[in-house]
């Protein structure tokens, strides 16, 4: 098939709609408005509705209340609005439904701007609802990546029955690249027996809800959830790694950055040094045990995690690494992008400390 | 082959769909292409710019840091941009409102009168056409047949009387270039 010349945000919602999404409910916010927008357009051709809500708390609930129906529903905002969005997300969790929801992030806090960050990893990937939940949190970092993974967050959605983040930046939602139009690998999908969809007096009514007010219950449900997460954790980890095998240096980064990245280790391994980037793509569950065994190859000297955040990943980098190899960090926040330049910057340091470190132990063998 | 291009202007003046138009064209003759716009609080007749790369090559970074080739549609682009240009590239300037000369000794310089020539085809609009015209001539980077099959798909409906002139705005602008380039 031809490639096409795509927007990153209009591409996502045709992606939606290729996956049979046929509501949509959201309140306009940059750097993410042609999402609606395209939506808007398209989705009464294919028979759907588009709906723009009075606010963010009503569009989630708007999502909610689709979802417990059984139909695929997407809403999507930008970081002050996917925070408005937390309430109607934990209770969707609770809930257990299936409901994709995307995140073009800008630079916060607060209204911040509307320029591509990375700062709301620890709300996607730690949930900014109440609760013992998670949800799936899919990071692309081209715009190809980001149809495909928007077409599979609603599989995944449905067959989990959980809430499915799909996490890109102002830059992704904004930028135009060539992409070729593929459908995910099939899965066998659960019926969707629990929804609310009319009884026709055949079957015992269906409740959506996400009140267990007995403990026994409400700890049942948290056990249940549990168990979820650990099935999602086993079958859904995504990464990929680049020029790992032998890399000195182990970048670690994800979406826009790992570009970024991914450019600092062509132009590092031009200058003579072995540099290698790990992109995770799933950032719940976070591909932990793969970084870990990638980091603890004897090869690896030192990590450097990049993002557009002044460190949320770092933590996650850090379980992970659980101390074998030191952490770095480079990154920015409020919205700028970092260089190649300055994550190379970052490499050379964490090569100087090492090779720092390494001189000191035998001086201090010495004097003992 | 990398041809890393930045473009821009004031809003309104057509910076963004140049750079769309180049990238369509790129992608038509089976390069990699990206676009990128700035996208800040922008405003007609404020400054917008886009960013857009053609390569035979994979694109790695979408962000333009080193320009090869910058299309300045007004001089705060020029005093803005010229100083990050990568050496041996080549600087096109909107002679019709940019008073001033580019200054860097390590790159070509083509100054076209983009508005004049629009106006005298009767459509100022169509300024941004002129420069592509002289843009692809001076570069040579793309078939001139392919970029007048993107207009006029981007031209179509209801727009397909602007057709002609943007095809006429893109011949003006290769002219302006013709012996220089």
């Amino acid at each position: 098939m031809a490639k096409e010349l795509w927007k990153g945000n209009e591409a996502v919602a045709e992606a939606a709609i290729r996956a049979g999404c046929r509501f949509f409910f959201g309140y306009p916010i940059t750097p993410q408005n042609e999402i609606p927008e395209y939506f808007s357009r398209h989705l009464p051709e294919h028979g759907g509705c588009f709906l723009q809500a009075e606010s963010e708390i009503a569009a989630i609930n708007m999502t909610y209340g689709a979802a417990g129906s059984g139909v695929r529903v997407m809403t999507s905002s930008s970081s002050p609005g996917i925070s408005l969005k937390q309430e109607g997300i934990t209770y969707i969790a609770g809930a257990e439904l299936p409901v994709v929801i995307v995140n073009m992030m800008r630079g916060g806090p607060g209204l911040g701007n509307i320029a591509p960050s990375q700062s709301d990893y620890f709300q996607a990937t730690r949930g900014g609802g109440n609760g013992d939940y998670r949800t799936v949190v899919l990071a692309p970092s081209t715009i190809q990546e980001a149809a495909d993974l928007t077409q599979e967050a609603f599989d995944i959605a449905d067959v989990y029955r959980i809430p499915v983040l799909v996490l890109a930046d102002g830059l992704i939602g904004q930028m135009m690249e060539a992409i070729e139009w593929r459908s995910p690998k099939p899965r066998s999908l659960p019926p969707k027996d629990w929804a609310t969809d009319g009884s026709r007096g055949k079957r015992g009514h269906n409740v959506v809800n996400s009140l267990y007010i007995e403990t026994e219950d409400c700890t049942a449900l948290n056990r249940k959830l549990q168990q979820k997460h650990e099935l999602i954790t086993k079958n859904e980890i995504r990464y990929e790694e680049f020029m790992t095998r032998d890399a000195e240096v182990l970048f670690v980064s994800y979406g826009t950055t790992a570009r970024v990245a991914h450019a600092a280790v062509l132009k590092l391994r031009k200058d003579g040094v072995k540099a290698g980037l790990f992109r995770p793509i799933t950032l719940w569950p976070f591909p932990e045990a793969a970084l870990r065994a990638c980091a603890q190859q004897t090869n690896v000297k030192a990590v450097v995690t990049a993002e557009m955040s002044m460190g949320q990943m770092l933590d996650d980098v850090k379980i992970a690494v659980n101390g074998a190899k030191p952490v770095r960090f480079v990154g920015t926040g409020g919205g700028t992008i970092p260089t190649p330049a300055e994550l190379m910057d970052e490499a050379q340091k964490a090569i100087e400390e090492v090779w720092n470190h390494g001189r000191r132990i035998p001086a201090l063998q010495r004097a003992n | 082959m990398t041809h890393e291009i930045i473009i821009s202007g004031f809003g309104g003046q057509g910076v963004m769909a140049m750079g769309k138009l180049l990238a369509e064209a790129g992608l038509k003759e089976g390069l990699n292409v990206s676009w990128l716009p700035s996208y800040g609080p922008e405003m007609r007749g404020g400054t917008a710019n886009c960013s857009a790369v053609l390569s035979s090559e994979e694109i790695i970074s979408p962000m333009v840091l080193e320009p090869t080739e910058l299309i300045a549609m007004n001089k705060p682009s020029l005093l803005r941009f010229e100083p990050h240009m990568a050496g041996g590239g080549k600087v096109f300037v909107n002679s019709s409102i940019v008073d001033i000369p580019a200054t860097r000794k390590d790159i070509s310089a083509y100054y076209v009168p983009c508005l004049d020539i629009a106006a005298e085809l009767g459509n100022t609009k169509t300024a941004n056409m002129v420069m592509l015209g002289a843009y692809i001539k001076a570069t040579n980077l793309l078939r001139q047949k392919t970029v007048r099959e993107i207009v006029s798909r981007m031209f179509s409906g209801t727009k397909a009387a602007l057709d002609s002139i943007n095809l006429e705005a893109l011949r003006r602008g290769a002219a302006c270039v013709e012996g220089e380039a």
